[in-house]
């Protein structure tokens, strides 16, 4: 029996993109990320847009495939040969619940598909009962099984993704941004879901998000993730209440907080400019072309992750 | 141009858009006021009406969408009745409006120093070198750096977060008394979308404009704004201070959506959620739009709508329990608006 239920090791990921007239130059989209999920947890992944959040999410289940590094599923190493097959144990929640659903399809052909795919039925009757359980499991009307997609709103095409995901009955799931493009009201209902499909499933999530107190919410550990390095992890609450990476800080003191008084007294921490293309990648720590701690170190090495108790791990030579 | 009270006072709004599934009333009575050098939030979720809100004092609606009723009083004349050659002079110079996508709202195929000239051209008259020269200037107020250079670029060579500083500068360069927001940091970052709104509130201390903040992030409403006006169904449900409606909400819809938002100390658990989905503006209930969602809702809620209660100086709601908890006894103006006596309200009330 493997130690975790999933263990990404060293895992890069790089795309070609082409350079002149006939140069290619790789953009390094995640470079060198480690880290471990265990069966029935959540790890939140956060980070700003182009930092490889979402491309580790699509590494791990394959939809790229890994430039190097290793990702292990139940102590099995996943490989093209076996991915097929590992697909029924994992699955993947997305962002946008109106392109991610196709619209010429009815709501039990969506979430009948991943069953049909894997073959996971004997008959139409055993179908048609498995879809109408997953519509109740996630909180949709059984009439509503004839219906496509666009005669719903976001939040229940998103509980049509989820439902679609769960199909197979899997042990993992990548949430790519599944609330991001929810109301606040809506959002709620959602999280909450996941949360108690997590307690009657004992299903794994990777929760990928730019919203750091959803996250907050719904995850046991969480890792930050910049420019394709991972800067930081730890568990959530100690992660969000005691930050050591300088990124992380800013980060945190960046999040507008719902609440007028705590909102006037907090001091920001304000970050110049942009995040560095990952084309032109500053040398050593991505961070220190931002960061107000850099020194002559930071441009020489990249910092590796260190452990600084409890398991709070931090990539960082100043901090 | 003579007295006025406040600088834009928007009075019993109503904006209809004809669909092919007949009339919607995407703003249905909307009022409030808005003073100098003042940040009003107004706060809602997707078909709330708060964007339409803010394209009607623009006049900036979509071909089937119009003002089908009401006032808006900018300096004490009604702007709701200008004309466009009127309104083009309006817009711009008195009031500008920046957009939640920063690429779609600049011109792909003209460089930034063309679109942003062209804005200074147009509503002052400052021409060729001048026009260069304010550009320029506004290009450095918005935090941009080498602006000689940005002028020649093209949106695409430019990040979101420096896009929507172009855009800010755009609405600024003829210092506009209001400046309306919607959504302008919704596609950007979280890092970025602190330097944006630092920007404007930095700026508006600078340059003393009064800006209202659309948008549905309660984050950002409490950071930026004076005063709140919460919207659901195309109507305020509730209004009053920043502080007044984050500790004391008196709307159920607003009390809803506080609870919805993780806590900040980070405590699990289940989030208080609003059931239900947001309503359909062509089947509006006759009551309250929020009653069909509402865990409190009462018979009265389905029938009349309720009127607006004064719970302090600095704070009103538009909620039937607030009258059923008898804190706020309804004045005359207050039953009619709600088309019952007291005595029929207690009656119906006291039932549930």
């Amino acid at each position: 029996m493997a130690e975790h239920l999933l263990e990404v090791e060293h895992l890069k990921q790089y795309f070609p993109v082409r350079e002149g007239l006939f140069g290619s130059k790789p953009l390094k989209a995640v470079d060198d990320v480690s880290f471990t999920i265990d069966q029935g947890e959540t790890l939140g992944l956060v980070g700003e847009s182009g930092c490889g959040k979402t491309t580790v999410g699509r590494s791990i289940l394959r939809l790229y495939v890994p430039t190097e590094g290793t990702v292990r599923f139940e102590g099995e190493e996943i490989t093209a040969k076996n991915i097929h097959n590992l697909r029924k144990k994992m699955q993947m929640v997305f962002q946008d619940p109106y392109s991610s659903l196709n619209p010429r399809m009815t709501v039990e052909d969506i979430i009948g598909e991943p069953l049909d795919v894997h073959k996971m039925y004997s008959g139409k009757k055993e179908r048609r009962e498995k879809i109408l359980y997953l519509m109740d499991l996630v909180g949709l009307n059984a009439e509503h099984a004839t219906r496509y997609a666009h005669e719903f709103s976001g939040g229940q095409r998103q509980r049509i993704g989820i439902a679609r995901a769960l199909a197979v009955d899997p042990k993992f799931i990548v949430c790519d941004e599944p609330v991001s493009a929810l109301d606040v009201s809506i959002q709620a209902q959602v999280i909450n879901m996941f949360e108690d499909l997590q307690e009657k499933l004992g299903v794994a999530y990777l929760f990928i998000a730019h919203d750091l107190l959803v996250v907050r919410h719904i995850s046991k550990n969480i890792a930050v993730m910049y420019l394709g390095h991972m800067v930081e992890t730890a568990e959530a609450n100690e992660l969000m209440d005691h930050p050591i990476h300088p990124y992380t800080e800013s980060l945190l003191s960046a999040v507008p907080i719902p609440d007028p008084k705590i909102a006037r007294q907090k001091h920001r921490i304000m970050l110049e400019g942009d995040v560095p293309s990952p084309l032109h990648m500053p040398s050593g720590c991505p961070f220190r072309t931002r960061c107000r701690y850099a020194t002559e170190k930071c441009a020489q090495a990249v910092p590796e992750l260190t452990d600084r108790g409890g398991g709070h791990m931090v990539a960082c030579w100043n901090k | 141009m003579g007295e006025y009270e406040h600088l834009l006072s928007v009075q019993d709004l109503h904006t209809t858009f004809t669909t092919d599934n007949g009339e919607v009333q995407a703003v249905n009575g909307v009022s409030f006021n808005l003073d100098e050098r003042k940040v009003l939030g107004i706060v809602g979720e997707s078909g709330s009406g708060k964007s339409v809100t803010a394209y009607s004092i623009m006049q900036i609606l979509a071909e089937n969408g119009r003002i089908s009723g009401g006032r808006i009083l900018f300096k004490g004349e009604d702007i709701s009745k200008w004309d466009e050659k009127q309104m083009s002079g309006f817009r711009g110079k008195s009031c500008s409006i920046i957009f939640q996508d920063p690429m779609t709202s600049l011109n792909p195929v003209f460089s930034v120093g063309n679109q942003l000239m062209e804005a200074i051209r147009l509503h002052t008259d400052k021409k060729g070198q001048e026009a260069r020269d304010r550009a320029i200037e506004m290009l450095k107020l918005v935090g941009i750096n080498e602006p000689e250079k940005r002028l020649k670029q093209y949106p695409f060579e430019l990040s979101g977060g420096m896009r929507q500083r172009v855009m800010i500068a755009m609405a600024l360069a003829c210092e506009p008394d209001i400046l309306i927001a919607d959504e302008p940091t919704t596609a950007l970052d979280v890092t970025i979308q602190a330097q944006i709104l630092e920007l404007m509130l930095d700026i508006q201390k600078k340059l003393g404009m009064a800006i209202i903040m659309v948008t549905h992030d309660l984050g950002v409403i409490a950071e930026m704004c004076d005063e709140i006006i919460v919207m659901y169904g195309g109507r305020v449900c509730e209004r009053g201070t920043a502080d007044e409606i984050f500790y004391n909400p008196k709307h159920e819809y607003t009390k809803g959506l506080l609870h919805s938002i993780p806590s900040l100390d980070g405590s699990k658990g289940r989030l208080q959620s609003i059931e239900g989905t947001p309503i359909n503006m062509l089947n509006m209930p006759n009551g309250c739009a929020f009653c069909p969602r509402c865990k409190e809702a009462m018979k009265i809620c389905l029938e009349a709508l309720p009127p607006e209660q004064q719970i302090n100086d600095f704070h009103k709601a538009s909620c039937w329990i607030n009258v059923r908890d008898g804190h706020y006894p309804l004045t005359e103006e207050e039953i009619a608006a709600g088309g019952y006596t007291e005595k029929e309200i207690e009656e119906v009330v006291s039932h549930g």
